[in-house]
């Protein structure tokens, strides 16, 4: 078997210079040009968060007509997928940003977020952040970026305030409580936030025992019955989209329908859950950042995205990626410019009272922080959503306790 | 100095030397002639070949294959992170507390494996039960935050910090080529040596070496060990230029596969196999990925897809990997006796 | 906790654990007589899972039923597989081997990312939310059906091997590759048949297991991991070896999360994977090298 030392390849040298050159010989980036602004999406649009980043482009899908009727500028969106993976993430934001974007936007998941937060920051484009919770990004003192979601810390205050909010429109309160979350970046931390939270909220119940599972769980059966074993009043989660089937069929297999189940985090509102468990989905309360039913941009959005996207109700994912878009936009108009350091001043003075989320508008604070964004509670009713605290956003009222599974039809 | 390069060069090719130093010539200079995103793209590629080296020494070197190297790379990451968030310790000397433990972890594997006697695929499945023990484990240590994530305070980019590893692509980029370059020596070094020697034979067939009189046991540790604490380097690297650690991305066994993919795909045992697989591999996902986005091709999946297809062609048309076959068609080889 | 807890949840760690060893079943039979590292084990019984998704919306046929055909369909894609792709990477050091199918695994994942989307589905029957109540038990249906399916089809496979001529003939290729040349028998063919039926025995495994699970284009490779932490731990080659492996992974995952935290319990699926290697690596039912 020959055996190869000093290697080189001419091949490999002509690659490279090939490289150089057509490198040199591409046009050096132009910021500030005329016509519309360059806007990066990022999202996971493949890999395994694929699910989320194809549904936040739904949000991106539906935004431009909307500009227009509002009288915004357009935008020129250039679409890319992170993959689910952190280097794939910083990469494909370095390659937006040589191709000449000059504003970004993304990414969901707050490892690749902050992936692609580096590369914009060290190239001085703003980057508005739609979903992603690790409060880390926003502590960094970056300049460029900038969050319109709430913190773990943010979520989880809203939603001890929304639960007291609901127990005494019901007149109700669980005793005690199961925490049961998903054994990830997202439920890790959410627990993190519970355990030192709480106390300081004086909820009216305890949590009886702590249920930590694997996200890649195949089959919750045990799990539930640990829960079911400890006989509580009801069921505080923070769960994903297949979490939460698996873990209403256990519930149904295993004939335990606690008095209320309450969830942090997303799963329990999403379509696929409605579509598979039909009358078996009614009743859970999911406590998350939410759209304002009774903002006129709200119902806009949600007419749109029923048209083009029948059968999907408007969830976190299209509401946050929407309103991304919406502060490029409103940036842009103020700033008068597609230059990046011109549209992050702008974007620094936002001031957007008609937006969509719950809330009283979209302003960031010295950090990059919107920290006036709020969280809302809602429930599931007849195969949707329904918003039911805060008072000033509901449209209808809460349900208690839970339907036992077995009396469903 | 100039007897390291009349050891590092001896029988070599005149032309495969020269050719070499022009390349590496390009890779010093090239930050000055590409774009920011480019010099990214080189970052990414010479990770993958350095990681490569280091897995190359256990598989190419001396035959045992590994298929959770990302037990090494996260175990680097995360002491030299950990050291780094809560005690300040900088990077350099994060490395100098990682290595040990990298290779300790190594060494035990090693043991455990060749003690009993557990080779070939059954070695390659331990490895990975062993890389998941790890991601599972870390996903509930408490002093790495379990499975939140760790995060490393980004300070600045306004000027370069070696010390600490703050700073510009650029920075970062001359510290992987440089750690690829000083990977490509150790290999080399290691390879025209002694132990270098009695890898190749444990490689060919174990049994006559040990009638031979080797003491495969204790080389195929070495070799375990060496791979391990090379390879922890590149996990303090990721920590640094990511700045955040997820047990769940830094253990994943798809880690482990990507590190593996360059030399494969390049030429397993040769020398310049990773660095060759890595350029291929990057060049081959960034090229299909512009050339989808020029197309207008927007479906997520189509590019893994025709990645897919490459890898495939490569694997079935050129077995012993690209190097092997363009180096006999360029005449760089050595001669054989 | 009361005692009936404990034994709900060890009679549903078994049942599952049976449809995981049905999984299994098929990566033993590869494995075993090929000796190819089929790492696109989970990625095939995506497939089968996606089939029995998309011929229930069509048909509304049980995916028991469904069974049949879809076996069938992995049977002749496992055959083209093998006899097409896999045949000259036997002989080939086992990296090419995992390269290969790999890089196979990543087209399928992606093909089925393409084709279906990425949002989970799901098979809904009639009785998926059914339980039998047994006195203090409440047993899950559907888990009882994959499992009595489980056993039945294994059943089959070893009266298969142990009973018909084929069946011999493949045993004597996997016991003595020469020796089968020698005497005349078509290995290629053989393997290929026997590489048609590993895969009809995933493609049932993953038609039941959509009564169990959701399919999503990317859970093949946790349960290609755990197909060969229980091949490896009830022994290559071994009909009931893989059974009695998946219960034992099954009912040892099942009680590890019961008894300390569910998010770890794959760890000892993991640490009993490295006890085997390093103790007994033919595993509980294999046979000793010779």
């Amino acid at each position: 078997m020959t055996r190869t030392f000093m290697p080189t390849t001419r091949r490999r040298l002509l690659a490279g210079a090939a490289v150089t050159a057509a490198t040199i010989a591409a046009p050096a980036i132009v910021r500030a040009q005329s016509g519309p602004l360059k806007v990066g999406v990022l999202l996971p649009r493949s890999g395994f968060e694929a699910g989320i980043g194809q549904d936040c482009q739904r949000g991106v899908a539906i935004a431009p007509a909307i500009f227009k009727s509002m009288g915004l500028p357009e935008l020129t969106i250039m679409d890319g997928d992170t993959e689910s993976s952190v280097e794939t993430a910083r990469a494909r934001a370095a390659k937006m940003i040589s191709d000449g974007a000059q504003c970004l936007v993304g990414a969901f998941d707050s490892g690749q977020t902050l992936a692609i937060a580096q590369v914009a920051e060290q190239n001085g484009v703003p980057l508005i952040v739609n979903i992603a919770a690790a409060p880390q990004l926003t502590e960094q003192g970056y300049k460029f970026v900038f969050r319109n979601f709430p913190t773990a810390g943010m979520i989880l205050g809203d939603a001890f305030n929304n639960q007291k909010e609901v127990f005494g429109a019901v007149g109700h309160a669980p005793k005690t409580v199961v925490f049961m979350h998903v054994n990830d970046t997202f439920g890790t931390a959410m627990s993190k936030g519970i355990n030192a939270l709480m106390p300081k909220f004086n909820m009216p119940y305890t949590i009886a025992e702590e249920i930590a599972y694997d996200p890649a769980a195949r089959d919750l059966s045990v799990e539930v019955a640990k829960a079911k074993a400890a006989a509580p009043d009801g069921l505080l989660v923070v769960s994903r989209l297949n979490d939460a089937m698996l873990i209403t069929r256990e519930l149904v297999k295993q004939r335990w329908t606690p008095q209320t189940i309450l969830s942090m985090g997303p799963g329990w509102y999403e379509d696929e859950y409605f579509k598979t468990l039909g009358k078996l989905s009614d009743g859970p309360l999911s406590f998350v950042p939410w759209y304002d039913p009774n903002k006129k941009l709200a119902q806009q959005l949600e007419a749109a995205l029923a048209k083009a996207y029948p059968g999907v109700n408007l969830n976190t994912n299209h509401v946050f990626t929407f309103e991304a878009l919406l502060v490029a936009a409103d940036a842009y108009k103020r700033a008068g410019s597609t230059d990046p350091k011109k549209l992050a001043e702008a974007i620094r003075t936002t001031n957007i009272a008609d937006n969509v989320s719950i809330g009283t508008g979209i302003a960031f604070n010295a950090k990059g922080q919107n920290d006036k964004v709020k969280d809302g509670a809602i429930q599931n009713r007849g195969g949707k959503p329904v918003v039911i605290a805060p008072q000033a956003a509901a449209n209808a009222k809460p349900e208690w306790p839970l339907q036992p599974y077995q009396d469903r039809g | 100095m100039a007897a390291l390069l009349t050891r590092l060069t001896d029988g070599a090719p005149r032309r495969a030397v020269i050719l070499l130093g022009i390349l590496f010539a390009t890779l010093v200079v090239a930050p000055w002639l590409v774009s920011d995103y480019l010099v990214t793209v080189l970052i990414l590629i010479l990770y993958l070949a350095y990681c490569g080296q280091a897995w190359n020494i256990m598989m190419g070197f001396t035959g045992q294959l590994s298929l959770g190297h990302g037990i090494y790379v996260g175990l680097g990451a995360y002491v030299a992170a950990v050291l780094f968030t809560r005690y300040g310790v900088g990077p350099w000397f994060g490395l100098l507390a990682a290595m040990p433990v990298a290779a300790a972890c190594g060494a035990v594997i090693g043991f455990l494996a060749f003690r009993f006697g557990v080779t070939g695929v059954y070695f390659a499945i331990l490895t990975i039960a062993f890389a998941e023990f790890a991601r599972i484990g870390f996903d509930h240590l408490g002093i790495v935050n379990a499975a939140a994530g760790l995060f490393l305070p980004v300070a600045q980019y306004a000027h370069n910090d070696l010390w600490r590893l703050r700073g510009s692509p650029t920075m970062f980029y001359y510290v992987i080529l440089a750690a690829t370059l000083c990977a490509f020596i150790l290999c080399r070094l290691l390879i025209t040596s002694r132990i270098g020697y009695f890898w190749l034979a444990i490689r060919e067939d174990e049994e006559a070496a040990r009638a031979a009189g080797i003491d495969t046991f204790r080389y195929k540790i070495y070799a375990v060990t060496i791979s391990a604490a090379v390879t922890s380097f590149a996990g303090v690297f990721y920590a640094f230029f990511y700045n955040n650690l997820f047990p769940e991305q830094v253990f994943n066994i798809s880690q482990s596969i990507q590190i593996i993919l360059g030399p494969v795909i390049g030429g397993v045992g040769t020398l310049f196999g990773p660095l060759l697989g890595a350029f291929v591999l990057t060049g081959l996902a960034e090229s299909l990925n512009s050339a989808l986005t020029a197309f207008g091709i927007d479906l997520p999946g189509a590019e893994q897809v025709f990645y897919g297809m490459c890898l495939l062609f490569v694997v079935v048309a050129l077995p012993e990997g690209i190097w092997p076959w363009l180096a006999r068609a360029l005449g760089v080889t050595e001669r054989v006796r | 906790m009361p005692i009936d807890v404990y034994l709900n949840v060890a009679v549903g760690g078994v049942l599952t654990g049976l449809v995981y060893g049905l999984m299994a079943l098929g990566l033993s039979v590869i494995f075993g007589v090929v000796r190819v590292v089929n790492f696109a084990h989970g990625e095939m019984m995506s497939i089968a899972m996606y089939l029995a998704v998309v011929l229930f919306s069509a048909f509304h046929l049980d995916p028991l039923i469904m069974m049949v055909p879809i076996a069938a369909v992995l049977f002749v894609f496992g055959y083209a597989l093998q006899s097409g792709l896999i045949n000259p990477f036997i002989t080939r050091p086992e990296h090419s081997q995992f390269l290969l199918l790999v890089a196979l695994a990543i087209i399928i994942v992606n093909v089925l990312l393409i084709i279906f989307g990425p949002d989970a589905r799901t098979v809904q029957t009639a009785y998926a939310f059914d339980s039998f109540q047994l006195g203090p038990l409440l047993v899950d249906a559907a888990k009882v059906y994959a499992g009595a399916a489980a056993i039945v089809i294994a059943a089959l496979l070893f009266a298969f091997f142990r009973f018909t001529l084929i069946g011999t003939a493949i045993r004597a290729c996997a016991d003595n590759y020469t020796g089968a040349l020698v005497v005349g028998l078509n290995v290629n063919r053989l393997y290929a048949l026997t590489f048609g039926i590993g895969a009809a025995c995933v493609g049932a495994a993953g038609a039941m297991m959509t009564l169990i699970v959701d399919v999503t284009p990317t859970i093949g490779p946790t349960y290609t991991l755990l197909a060969f932490v229980i091949v490896i731990t009830g022994g290559l080659g071994s009909m009931p070896g893989a059974l009695i492996g998946g219960i034992l992974i099954g009912l040892t995952e099942a009680l590890a999360g019961l008894l300390f935290t569910p998010s770890a319990k794959s760890m000892f699926a993991f640490g009993i994977l490295v006890v085997v290697l390093l103790f007994r690596p033919q595993g509980i039912l294999g046979k000793r090298p010779a």
